[in-house]
């Protein structure tokens, strides 16, 4: 399997370099020829600027779509493996690991992913998978916050995202989430930097077009966590938005900051109707 | 560089006018043209030609494709094709639009290249850090000039 994968990257970065690598923006995807994922949707209503959803797999090479079709290929699978260990694997104060309160994640995680971020009633703010998972960590386990970005919670929000996959995104975005959406949007057309790029520039004027080397796509989240070949590494939707707004030569918002945890559920609403699909692959 | 001083000190002797930089918060933009250059000095195509495709620089291939320089790899669909800019556009609208597009084209998604300040969040280049202004221009007066001199070479 290792050596499967290593000609797939050696194929991609061969056809990089001499063309432009080509997407097969028709294909479908099938996982493990049984999960059906929809890839393209009608946009929701509250997305006033596109008319057709689409997933980022849609815009990636013919290989790279390819590894996502069979979790032996798909490299984010081995994210999932060691967030099933962890799973099980008691740790802090209380004696307790996540299956003592969820037992069989495969059961009790299903559809989770699909509606987070989420408000949370009790804490009165729209949470992150990360915030829950954090939140049992601290109040429940008495065990450490896992940071935002680390490989630990990553994997845990990639085992989650599985469990879903094929289930259509649905964030909430009425009620006490509204204020929350609001500030995402408003971020989502702020043009920052010195280049003075938004979202909207990049995601929705030009979804479909190269910028440089790089085949735009309507950056939905959908697919989160995305393995990366470039980094050969598993990476949360925040690890994401630092690095497309460094890209503008801006200031960038701290991963788990308000602002992000507003982008989050903002971008995650414009994908609502497309699968869960996490982990996936891009390049 | 020193190709650059060179230009510029030739440019000064030639002419024996005292060479006059304007600063990007100097610039006056006639319906988004510029009329004057605005290093002083004339600009070198071949020196444009290289900010045009340089990542670090222009990296204007990034979002224009322009037949003439197909050997550089990766052209972009963001902007409009260039070939035949200078049939389409005068030397003073280039100029102006290298220097700030937004004052041709409102709310373009093209950057502005000559200036330093007005921006939301500034970074550091590509840092993700803070950074205040004045920010140094992405590009110098003579870097713009040298663009200009090369886009006026992209006839059909
Ligand atoms: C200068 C262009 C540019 C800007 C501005 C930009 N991005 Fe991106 N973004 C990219 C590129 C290039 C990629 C990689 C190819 C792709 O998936 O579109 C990407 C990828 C993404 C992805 C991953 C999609 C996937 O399927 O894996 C997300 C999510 C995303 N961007 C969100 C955002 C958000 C949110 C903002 C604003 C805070 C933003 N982007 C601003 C260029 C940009
Ligand atoms: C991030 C994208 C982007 C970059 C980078 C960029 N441009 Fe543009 N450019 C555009 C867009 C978009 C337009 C169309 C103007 C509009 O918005 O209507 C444009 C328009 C132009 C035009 C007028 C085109 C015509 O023939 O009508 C010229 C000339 C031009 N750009 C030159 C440059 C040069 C030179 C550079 C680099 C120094 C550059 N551009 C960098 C996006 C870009």
């Amino acid at each position: 399997m290792k050596n499967k994968m290593l000609r797939s990257v050696a194929v991609l970065v061969a056809v990089g370099l001499s063309a432009p690598v080509l997407a097969d923006e028709d294909a479908d995807l099938v996982i493990n020829e049984e999960i059906e994922i929809t890839v393209r949707a009608p946009a929701p209503d509250h997305t006033e600027n596109l008319s057709e959803i689409f997933s980022g797999w849609v815009f990636r090479s013919a290989e790279t779509q390819a590894m996502q079709m069979d979790d032996f290929d798909n490299p984010g699978m081995i994210g999932v493996e060691s967030a099933m260990a962890d799973w099980a694997a008691v740790d802090g104060s209380e004696g307790k690991s996540c299956a003592s309160c969820h037992e069989d994640a495969e059961t009790s995680m299903k559809g989770v992913r699909a509606v987070y971020p989420k408000w949370n009633e009790e804490a009165g703010e729209v949470r992150t998978l990360e915030m829950q998972i954090n939140d049992c960590r601290t109040t429940r386990m008495g065990a450490e916050e896992w940071k935002w970005s680390g490989d630990d919670m990553v994997d845990m929000t990639a085992l989650i995202s599985s469990v879903s996959r094929g289930m259509p995104m649905n964030v909430a975005i009425d009620g006490p989430a509204r204020e929350t959406w609001e500030k995402g949007k408003e971020i989502y057309y702020t043009r920052y930097g010195q280049l003075e790029l938004a979202c909207a520039n990049c995601h929705e004027d030009n979804y479909g077009n190269m910028i440089r080397a790089d085949h735009l796509s309507q950056g939905q989240t959908n697919g989160f966590p995305v393995y990366r070949l470039k980094t050969a590494s598993l990476n949360s939707t925040h690890k994401r938005f630092r690095g497309c707004i460094r890209d503008t030569r801006a200031e960038t918002f701290a991963e788990g900051s308000p602002e992000f945890i507003a982008l989050d559920l903002y971008v995650a609403s414009r994908g609502n109707g497309l699968s869960v699909e996490g982990p996936s692959v891009r390049n | 560089m020193k190709h650059r001083a060179l230009t510029l000190a030739c440019a000064v002797t030639l002419t024996g006018a005292a060479w006059a930089e304007t600063a990007p918060e100097a610039v006056s933009y006639d319906y988004g043209a510029v009329a004057e250059s605005l290093s002083g000095a004339p600009g070198d195509p071949e020196a444009g030609r290289a900010v045009m495709v340089s990542r670090g620089l222009g990296n204007c291939i990034a979002c224009h494709e322009v037949t003439a320089l197909s050997d550089a790899p990766f052209h972009g669909e963001v902007g409009p094709m260039l070939d035949g800019a200078a049939d389409r556009w005068t030397e003073a609208e280039l100029r102006g639009i290298v220097a700030n597009a937004k004052m041709m084209f409102d709310g373009t998604m093209m950057p502005a290249f000559y200036k330093t300040s007005g921006y939301i969040r500034p970074g550091d280049a590509f840092t993700g850090k803070a950074a205040t202004e004045p920010l140094p221009p992405l590009l110098t007066a003579q870097q713009i000039e040298d663009v200009v001199a090369y886009l006026l070479t992209l006839k059909e």
